[in-house]
């Protein structure tokens, strides 16, 4: 099963979510992410088989630790694509195209490691008389997406509150069933329309999970736990260090983290 | 705090000069000393340039919110080509291949880094320039081992200029290649040549990268980095 994940590096991730699929039977999955602890999680638990990304990262850390290990040991694989190329996929997908051309790609590395990777000549002339050769970007599909926004209302409406939407509506029009998670379920949502990013014919599902992108940033409700993600981090660089980490944080249901991390 | 410019404060200086001429482009820059080098040429030579917040809005001078820059508009502002990057290199290479993503086989990697972010994207579409804190035969190499910056063999669209420790480089030469273009003020070009992993062409008179003015210093001192953090990442 392919999942697409929301947000941004360590930014207004649907972390609820996550670790709602860490609590499940799910595995051989294939995620694309502009990743961050999200696949951190996922590659950490073995459920997530090949990664679709162009960078793993905490942001404030530089570098995912799960994933650096994961891929120093050869136990998960990379789709790496560059983070431009992610986006055409999944516009691709969000309207229904094979591909979608563009320039990123030529000459790099992401060609040589992905051989599936095709090349397309323009139709049209260019200034030197030549059709332009561009990647064809294959599209992103996916059977699912999950996303995290600040407001929410029953039916799928949702809002994000903060600066930057990232590519979640994308994510949601790329995927066969598409879910939200939001701070708040709201009667009606308000504020400026330009934030009102996703409508209720783009979502499938939507639940109200509190604090759910946790430890991850959901400004303006909450900044990124810098001290929590660098506990994250610490232990996650210590297989015993990790299986209390564990214990402690992911053996239990979402109310058991919440408590778990206040205490 | 007065005095001569530090180590530091020169790079800063040589960082401001790759964004000259830019105009109202988006300036990126990534790192601390490249950071601080786009806002005082923001400052004082280049009053048109971008920059954000490192999150999604446009900032002033001031640092005061004058436009939205998220990364969906980040992205297209790159493809139009009005965007200039300065980007770090774990590895680069003569023709200027960059390489953030992994050291070692790709296919398991010794070292895992960052990933190839937009680097293939930024080298095919607008100016790239590249900040090398330590200039050594580890990062200037003579082949990278993920490609993910393209250099000028594999069809840059510009490189303008790789700013290090030691020297500023550029590609200024008939087959495109890395050149000395200056040495910061103390260093030889012996030191440089012996620093980069593979055959740097050296001009016959290789000038000293200037000092930042009075003005810049004091710029760089009181008001873009009053706490000296710019020291630490040259440590």
């Amino acid at each position: 099963m392919t999942i697409g994940i929301g947000g941004w590096g360590s930014r207004r991730k649907p972390m609820a979510l996550v670790r709602a699929i860490l609590r499940s039977p799910l595995k051989n999955l294939t995620v694309v992410s502009y990743a961050g602890p999200d696949v951190g999680l996922l590659v950490a638990s073995g459920q997530a088989k090949r990664v679709v990304t162009g960078f793993a990262s905490l942001d404030s850390i530089a570098l995912e630790p799960h994933f650096r290990r994961a891929r120093q040991n050869g136990t998960v694989e990379l789709t790496e694509l560059d983070e431009g190329m992610l986006h055409w996929g999944l516009l691709a997908a969000a309207h229904r195209l094979p591909f979608l051309p563009i320039r990123a790609g030529l000459g790099s590395g992401v060609l040589e490691v992905n051989p599936e990777l095709r090349t397309v000549r323009s139709p049209y002339g260019d200034p030197f008389g030549l059709g332009e050769e561009l990647v064809a970007v294959p599209a992103l599909k996916l059977d699912a997406a999950l996303v995290h926004l600040n407001r929410a209302d029953a039916a799928g409406n949702a809002q994000y509150l903060g600066p930057d939407p990232y590519f979640d509506d994308l994510f949601c029009l790329a995927a066969e069933r598409a879910y939200v998670s939001a701070e708040q379920i709201v009667p009606r949502l308000d504020g400026p329309p330009q934030s009102l990013l996703l409508n209720r014919a783009m979502v499938h599902g939507v639940a109200e999970t509190p604090n759910g992108a946790h430890f991850t940033s959901c400004v303006p409700d909450y900044p990124r736990d810098e001290a929590f993600q660098a506990r994250y981090a610490k232990a996650a660089a210590d297989p015993a260090a990790w299986g209390m980490f564990s214990n402690t944080y992911l053996a239990g249901g979402e109310a058991e983290y919440q408590e778990a991390i206040r205490a | 705090m007065t005095g001569e410019a530090t180590r530091a404060e020169v790079c800063v200086a040589a960082c401001a000069e790759a964004w000259r001429g830019d105009g109202a482009i988006l300036a990126s820059p990534m790192g601390l000393i490249p950071s601080l080098g786009a806002r005082l040429a923001r400052l004082t030579f280049e009053p048109g340039l971008l920059l954000t917040d490192g999150e999604a809005y446009l900032v002033d001078a001031a640092g005061e919110i004058e436009g939205w820059m998220p990364y969906r508009e980040v992205f297209t502002m790159l493809a139009a080509g009005r965007r200039h990057v300065m980007m770090g290199a774990a590895q680069i290479d003569r023709h200027g291949n960059q390489n953030i993503s992994a050291i070692g086989d790709w296919k398991r990697p010794k070292a895992q880094l960052l990933g190839v972010r937009g680097a293939p994207g930024n080298t095919v579409n607008h100016p790239v320039s590249y900040w090398v804190p330590r200039h050594s035969p580890r990062v200037l190499v003579p082949r990278v081992d993920m490609v993910s910056g393209v250099g000028y063999d594999r069809g840059a669209r510009e490189l303008r200029v790789v700013v290090t420790n030691l020297a500023v480089l550029d590609f200024e030469t008939p087959d495109r290649v890395m050149r000395l273009r200056s040495v910061h003020p103390g260093v030889e070009a012996a030191e440089v040549v012996a620093a980069t992993g593979f055959p740097l062409d050296v001009p016959g008179e290789v000038p000293v990268t200037r000092a930042p003015t009075a003005a810049e210093l004091g710029l760089i001192r009181d008001r873009l980095d009053p706490m000296g953090a710019r020291e630490r990442e040259l440590a």
